[in-house]
């Protein structure tokens, strides 16, 4: 027991960590989906652009990396209003179908753009503030601060959404367009204006997510996919347009990810050698997105269903 | 205050409001009564700029043409329309659902005056500030969709079908108070299918039949025409 216990507290923080990157992640893709009841296929190619945003601008200027994430930020927001404007405004007038395809077609696009100009070649972020700085802060608990730091950035994002939503007058009108977009407009609210907002917000947060994670997560032009099941698992957990529900969805799904170790430590202990299940951890992460899906289409927190 | 010139609307194609022509002149109230389906609705939307309309004619409000503009841009020069399902925001507050009627308005003292002022309108609003707006009942859903249309202190209010579905004595505050809102001077434009009360409240009145505007007159004179009495009032 004396190596189980060690490997149960290193997953839980790490899940803990890693569970309010992936909330990071999903806060977007809720807020979008919250606003105007699209499912934005392209949002891990945010991801993808935040990262690279990071990666190419850091020693460009000659700054940490750390320092690029508001412009990760600005590139985020900049692409969502153009993604919004230039091509999801024009889906909404066709039906469902048109509005996915055309979100899916907006993520080809993009991956293909970058492999383009990026290449193929994963790539790192070598050193900075944040890279291989880890303490150890319990018997084999390593906290490494990459992954502190995008856990915190995580909370300060959520807690500043929520206060935009729930505090602003410009939060009460996002509110209003994604609980009635007529009722909206005869008050006076520009509802494409607001829609316009959500892929910024959407588009920023998630590519301040992207700029973290390269610290500990190479980059390629593909690596948008894992996140965007991740996002959409987390989001349907969490309940569609559900800023709470994602955070929490994003905490449980990291734990999800994180504890398999935990049962392949235990195996090893009880020398059952072959049951491992380490390398399943994202179809667990599946399993229970299909099971919510079945059985509480609304999600934990949903209030869309 | 609003003129309306040969405005014909089409849903794909189809016309479902032909040639329709019709004035308010300030602190009127004008009622367009007409039975379900007649394209009374479909009239205000137009006029509000409401998406997925192809329209023609021509739309002036206070000498301004708004053809064109968009919903939000109309709401700002102060024409408000309440519309037929409330379009309330269902799991906010009351208290909420009236400030969001207030979008428009920059000053926040304003604001609460007027919010006080719809209060002592509607006191039951006031007793129910706290509570989600659907989880009123009906009739008190209809009084804070008037609520938050007045929000903004228009120039001019349409009335969207107020008494639908309405038990008979909300429906008859309904009319107490759109009858107050006229002795306060506001521009009112009354659709609905209530025509008695419609006629006794209205100055001028227009009776809608399958997509046309095929009368109108001195609403007084409409109520004893035989035209009403045989139509509507079945007398």
């Amino acid at each position: 027991m004396e190596t189980l216990l060690p490997e149960l507290l290193r997953s839980l923080v790490s899940g803990l960590l890693m569970g309010m990157v992936f909330a990071l992640v999903a806060l977007g893709l809720t807020v979008i989906f919250g606003v105007m009841d699209i499912v934005n296929f392209a949002h891990g190619e945010f991801l993808m652009i935040g990262m690279y945003t990071t990666l190419v601008t850091a020693p460009l200027i000659g700054v940490d990396p750390t320092l690029t994430l508001p412009l990760a930020g600005v590139v985020g927001a900049a692409l969502g209003l153009a993604c919004y404007f230039g091509v999801v405004q024009f889906l909404l007038r066709g039906p469902m179908v048109a509005q996915l395809l055309g979100t899916f077609g907006l993520m080809l696009v993009l991956r293909n753009l970058a492999l383009l100009f990026m290449g193929s070649e994963p790539r790192s972020v070598h050193k900075g503030w944040l890279v291989g700085q880890s303490w150890l802060v319990g018997p084999g608990v390593v906290l490494e601060s990459t992954k502190l730091a995008a856990a915190v950035l995580s909370i300060v994002s959520f807690v500043a959404v929520w206060w935009l939503i729930r505090r602003t007058k410009t939060g009460m009108a996002l509110t209003a367009t994604s609980l009635d977009k007529e009722g909206a407009r005869y008050v006076g609210i520009s509802t494409e204006r607001m829609n316009g907002l959500a892929w910024a917000i959407g588009g920023a947060s998630v590519a301040i997510a992207g700029g973290l994670l390269v610290n500990f997560w190479p980059v390629d032009p593909n690596v948008g996919l894992l996140f965007t099941m991740i996002a959409f698992a987390t989001v349907a957990l969490g309940g569609f347009g559900s800023i709470r529900g994602a955070f929490l969805a994003g905490i449980l799904i990291g734990l999800i990810v994180s504890l398999p170790t935990v049962w392949d430590a235990f195996i090893r202990y009880a020398g059952l050698g072959d049951l491992s299940i380490h390398s399943f951890k994202y179809t667990f992460v599946y399993i229970i997105y299909f099971l919510i899906m079945v059985i509480r289409p609304q999600g934990l927190f949903g209030w869309k269903q | 205050m609003l003129e309306v010139q040969d405005i014909t609307v089409r849903y794909s194609g189809l016309p479902v409001l032909r040639e329709a022509s019709l004035r308010v002149e300030e602190g009127q109230t004008v009622s367009v009564v007409g039975a379900n389906g007649a394209g009374k609705s479909t009239l205000l939307k137009a006029i509000m700029g409401a998406a997925r309309m192809s329209s023609e004619g021509r739309i002036n409000f206070r000498g301004q043409s708004i053809k064109g503009l968009k919903t939000e841009e109309i709401v700002r020069l102060g024409l408000i329309y309440v519309p037929e399902d409330r379009k309330l925001f269902k799991p906010l507050s009351v208290e909420e659902n009236l400030l969001l009627g207030a979008f428009v308005v920059d000053d926040e003292a304003k604001k609460h005056t007027k919010l006080e002022y719809v209060y002592d309108l509607f006191p039951r609003l006031r007793e129910r500030r706290r509570q989600a707006a659907g989880s009123l009942s009906g009739g008190e859903q209809q009084m804070a969709a008037i609520g938050r249309g007045l929000m903004s202190n228009p120039k001019m209010l349409m009335l969207d079908e107020p008494s639908l579905g309405l038990a008979p004595l909300m429906v008859s505050e309904v009319f107490a108070t759109v009858r107050r809102l006229q002795q306060e001077g506001l521009t009112v434009l009354l659709v609905e299918q209530n025509v008695l009360e419609a006629l006794e409240l209205a100055d001028y009145a227009y009776i809608m039949q399958t997509g046309r505007l095929r009368h109108e007159g001195v609403a007084q004179e409409l109520l004893q025409s035989d035209l009403v009495r045989k139509a509507f009032l079945s007398i």
